[in-house]
């Protein structure tokens, strides 16, 4: 009966290797980036070490990336990237638990001033926003004052934008979010959005995709680099702010003005892995190769 | 004693312990395994109510101004931490919950333990045992992806009822996107089925067969000995599996907040969007720095949870003391 | 006395009356849950059909193709073994206290109320206490170590119950025997209690890992939210981050995977991976379950005279 218990424990011990050995080669298949390539995006130079990175969900995928690219170029070189919100983020490397926290806005808005102080921060690309509506809304474009009325309240159906006639539902971020911040900031001008009646918050992209693509009348704010994926694309309308096209192109001019910088912060300077992380997200492959292909703008 | 372990010295007839039975070890090692949970239970009240009071004595808020219905963390000036659309929604989602989730529940439990003959229970059973694993993430997809919609799909913008004299019985808002109070409510009416019914026909097994078959030998039907003997004798187990399933309700977080549309008001239609104390949390920790007002307002809604389950706890106590003592 | 508003007849036809339509109640409402469970079943059968498949399982997670599970699977079951590695030893040794030693005293009383309190407590909560205490205050950052010691904190209590349950079912007339041969009561507990108790405690260890496997709010906040591309499972370093045999590093479960592609996936298959996911997630789940019965009485048979 023992011999029974011991098989079952040989059989789960010999288990777990087969799937360890398949695993293995199951890696040759993956690809080794974005844009499939890997030679290009090899650093200058390598420095070994372990960091951990974490932070904004929306910076998430692009600080990945490059942390991928450069770990596969780079043997000894360890980093780890985490998402857990630019609160988060600031949080922990503010208390010295990450190597570098990623934001959506800036310390100084989220933090105290003596701790957000001893924070550096490292721009290192620019991320975008675009408002949508549903499918039924069929108008391109919306002025900054429109977008004023609307948010806060004042404008409530879709025709008196020269739209369909629909009542207008809102579809807010999260208070806390950077997305909401920045839209606030820079589209509203700090003006007191609409609460309660029709409006609806939801948490994360995707819940905000399927609300505005399922609601008629509805409309949003959602990351560029979410609206720029061909899965969501087909299914909002993507609206111009002031007659500008939300491009990568527009972005980095400036004339598309939703768009606000992705931070990277250090507790003091950076040295070792880190610094030489830091170097490599401004460096011209992540710039000019990677960054565009993750619908981000270019801070160089 | 009257023999003697290894252990032991005889000394005369009598034996005196020796040194490892004074010292008891294995006791010592299995007393603190079993201590072990007082202290993390401990742990867990001293941490968070520290993180919680933390608002109101480094931050400088008075009670009174988590108790306002304004959250407006955002505003110029001084932000606004009122707490009452958290706990209004939480209480407004679990009781509708409770209220879907009850009498199907106990109307299991008794189909289950009364009614079902073998291969029914055989095959209900494990099927309950499967609900109950079934993960809090997949009820919330399962909720987002099937019943949201489902809602956004059949509601039109404005509900109303009139009748031909009275005129306008109700008028209210539709579901919209689907992302309302009665989402939630439904989510967790189905998640805290399995609860309920397993602690309900636990109850209803431990009533003695004598007054089952007593009511019977009376001329009594089946349904009149469920209703007359049988539930007031459950009752008390009946009422604590309500109470645990209500625990169970406030606290889920992830399936709710996947639903339940978050908008930070106090609970008016079921078809609106509401907020719980769990999916602000969920919404807004990520999103806050640790030590600043926004997020020690959030600490505070988790004392207030880690209050109410405590309270749940005391609650069911009472419940099946007063049976004792009847 | 008055005359009965009706006769005897009539109030006996209209009990069996009302007994009938109750009778029928009570089975729709069975016919119901069977139903709804039925169809969420079919429902995940249906959408992971196309999905899962061993390759599903064994390859890591794609932005292009479909992609698959690997790493977060890998990592619900470290986690899993973690937990259990550090609850089912202290687990039965509490259990063994309780059922064994435990006078009716204040301090049993305590800990009763303890393990009630835990088994209430949001995990939600805990995961936040986790967060305070593993994440910041010994500055680890998301660790798979701090989550499994979050969820220490549920599983150890539900655990000590268990055990205690499975232990009190040791019938006492094995204790008294084996006591008035001479055995020491540490001696009868080692020898001839535990054995008897085992297919009940594995039972309770198979249970509990059941509801481990699904948790995602206490690792929401402890072990982290990323999306692990590979794992070089040749890396056998415990303390290196990047190896995936290290407690030491974020790791994001099975769990935690569906709710953060529920929230940020990109790419074209988000759908069918996190019903893939989901599917996987139930079917083990299940397995854990059915096998803790399974299981629980194959041992019984076999371990003990009956």
């Amino acid at each position: 009966m023992l011999s029974g218990l011991r098989r079952l424990a040989a059989l789960a011990i010999a288990g777990t290797v087969v799937v360890s050995a398949c695993s293995s080669s199951a890696a040759t298949g993956e690809p080794g980036g974005p844009d499939g390539t890997m030679g290009p995006g090899a650093p200058a130079e390598c420095v070994t070490g372990s960091i951990t990175i974490s932070g904004s969900t929306a910076m998430q995928p692009l600080v990945a990336a490059a942390a991928r690219q450069y770990a596969s170029a780079c043997a000894g070189a360890t980093i780890v990237v985490n998402g857990g919100g630019s609160g988060t983020g600031l949080s922990q490397v503010a208390q010295g638990a990450v190597q570098i926290g990623n934001s959506d806005v800036t310390a100084q808005s989220k933090m105290a001033t003596p701790e957000a102080d001893e924070l550096v921060d490292h721009v290192v690309a620019k991320q975008g926003w675009i408002v949508v509506t549903n499918k039924d809304v069929t108008i391109t474009n919306l002025t900054t004052q429109q977008n004023v009325d609307i948010w806060t309240g004042k404008i409530t159906n879709w025709k008196d934008v020269g739209g369909p006639d629909l009542p207008i539902i809102l579809i807010f971020r999260p208070q806390s979010s950077g997305t909401r911040a920045t839209f606030k900031k820079l589209v509203l001008g700090g003006a007191t959005e609409a609460a309660g009646g029709q409006t609806l918050t939801g948490d994360s992209n995707g819940t905000v995709t399927q609300a505005v693509s399922k609601t008629d009348g509805a409309v949003s704010v959602i990351g560029f680099a979410y609206y720029d994926d061909p899965a969501n694309k087909p299914l909002l309308n993507g609206l111009q702010l002031d007659g500008v096209d939300a491009t990568i192109a527009n972005m980095t001019t400036g004339t598309y003005k939703l768009s606000a910088e992705g931070h990277m912060y250090t507790l003091g300077e950076p040295s070792g892995l880190t610094k030489a992380f830091l170097d490599y997200m401004l460096g011209d492959y992540v710039q000019h190769t990677l960054i565009p292909s993750l619908s981000y703008a270019p801070i160089a | 004693m009257t023999h003697a372990t290894a252990n032991q010295r005889l000394i005369g007839l009598r034996a005196r312990p020796g040194l490892r039975d004074r010292i008891d070890l294995p006791r010592r090692i299995v007393f603190a395994a079993a201590a072990s949970t007082i202290v993390l239970v401990a742990l867990l009240l001293i941490f968070i109510s520290w993180q919680g009071i933390a608002l109101f004595v480094r931050d400088g808020y008075a009670v009174t101004d988590v108790l306002s219905p304004v959250w407006d963390p955002l505003a110029e000036g001084r932000p606004q931490f009122g707490l009452l659309p958290f706990i209004g929604g939480t209480i407004a989602v679990t009781g509708l919950a409770l209220l879907f989730s009850t009498p199907l529940s106990v109307g299991l439990a008794l189909f289950l333990s009364e009614v079902a003959p073998g291969w029914a229970r055989a095959i209900v059973q494990p099927a309950l045992e499967i609900f109950v694993g079934i993960p809090s993430v997949v009820w919330g997809w399962l909720g987002i992806t099937i019943l949201v919609p489902f809602l956004a799909d059949i509601s039109p913008r404005q509900i109303s009822l009139s009748l031909p004299v009275v005129g306008q019985v109700f008028s209210m808002p539709g579901f919209l996107t689907g992302f309302s109070w009665l989402a939630g409510s439904l989510v967790l009416a189905v998640m805290i089925l399995p609860t309920i019914t397993s602690i309900t026909y636990d109850s209803l097994r431990a009533v003695p067969q004598e007054l089952r078959t007593g009511s019977l030998a009376l001329g009594t039907t089946r349904w009149q000995t469920i209703r007359h003997i049988l539930l007031p004798a459950a009752l008390p187990g009946i009422l604590t599996a309500v109470v645990l399933g209500m625990t169970r309700a406030a606290g889920e977080a992830l399936a709710v907040q996947m639903v339940i549309g978050n908008a930070p008001v106090l609970p008016a239609a079921v078809t609106q969007p509401v907020t719980t104390l769990t999916s602000q949390i969920t919404l807004d920790m990520g999103n806050t720095v640790f030590g600043e007002p926004w997020q020690d307002a959030l600490w505070t809604m988790s004392l207030i949870l880690l209050a109410l389950s405590m309270a749940s706890v005391v609650l069911v106590r009472v419940i099946n003391r007063r049976r004792a003592v009847a | 006395m008055t005359a009965p508003a009706r006769s005897l007849k009539e109030s006996t036809s209209r009990a069996v009356l009302v007994d009938r339509v109750a009778t029928s109640a009570l089975w729709l409402t069975g016919a119901f849950v069977l139903l709804l469970l039925g169809s969420i079943v079919l429902h995940f059968l249906l959408a992971a059909w196309g999905v899962v498949s061993p390759g599903f399982i064994l390859s890591d997670p794609s932005d292009e193709a479909l992609g698959g599970v690997l790493p977060v699977l890998w990592n619900s079951v470290y986690m899993l073994v973690l937990v259990m590695l550090i609850s089912v030893p202290v687990g039965i040794l509490g259990g063994i206290y309780m059922a064994e030693y435990a006078p009716q005293n204040a301090v049993t009383g305590a800990i009763r109320f303890a393990q009630e309190a835990i088994g209430s407590v949001p995990s939600i909560v805990v995961g936040l206490f986790g967060m305070i205490v593993f994440v910041n205050t010994f500055r680890w950052g998301f660790t798979a170590l701090g989550g499994a010691l979050a969820l220490t904190f549920f599983n150890l209590p539900l655990m000590t119950r268990l055990a205690e349950q499975a232990l009190r079912g040791v019938p006492a007339e094995e204790r008294s025997a084996s006591l008035a041969l001479g055995a020491s009561k540490w001696q009868t507990i080692r020898h001839v209690v535990l054995p008897l108790a085992i297919p009940g405690l594995i039972t309770a260890v198979i249970l509990t890992a059941g509801r481990v496997f699904g948790e995602a709010a206490v690792l929401l906040f402890t072990s982290g939210i990323g999306t692990p591309y590979h794992y070089d499972f040749a890396n056998l370093s415990l303390t290196d981050p990047a190896s995936p045999w290290s407690p030491f590093r974020p790791a994001t479960t099975l769990s935690v995977y569906i709710w953060k592609l529920n929230s940020e996936g990109l790419g074209a298959h988000v759908r069918e991976v996190v019903d893939g996911s989901a599917a996987v997630l139930i079917a083990l789940v299940f397995f854990f379950n059915l096998g803790a019965r399974g299981i629980g009485r194959l041992l019984t048979k076999r371990l003990t005279a009956s």
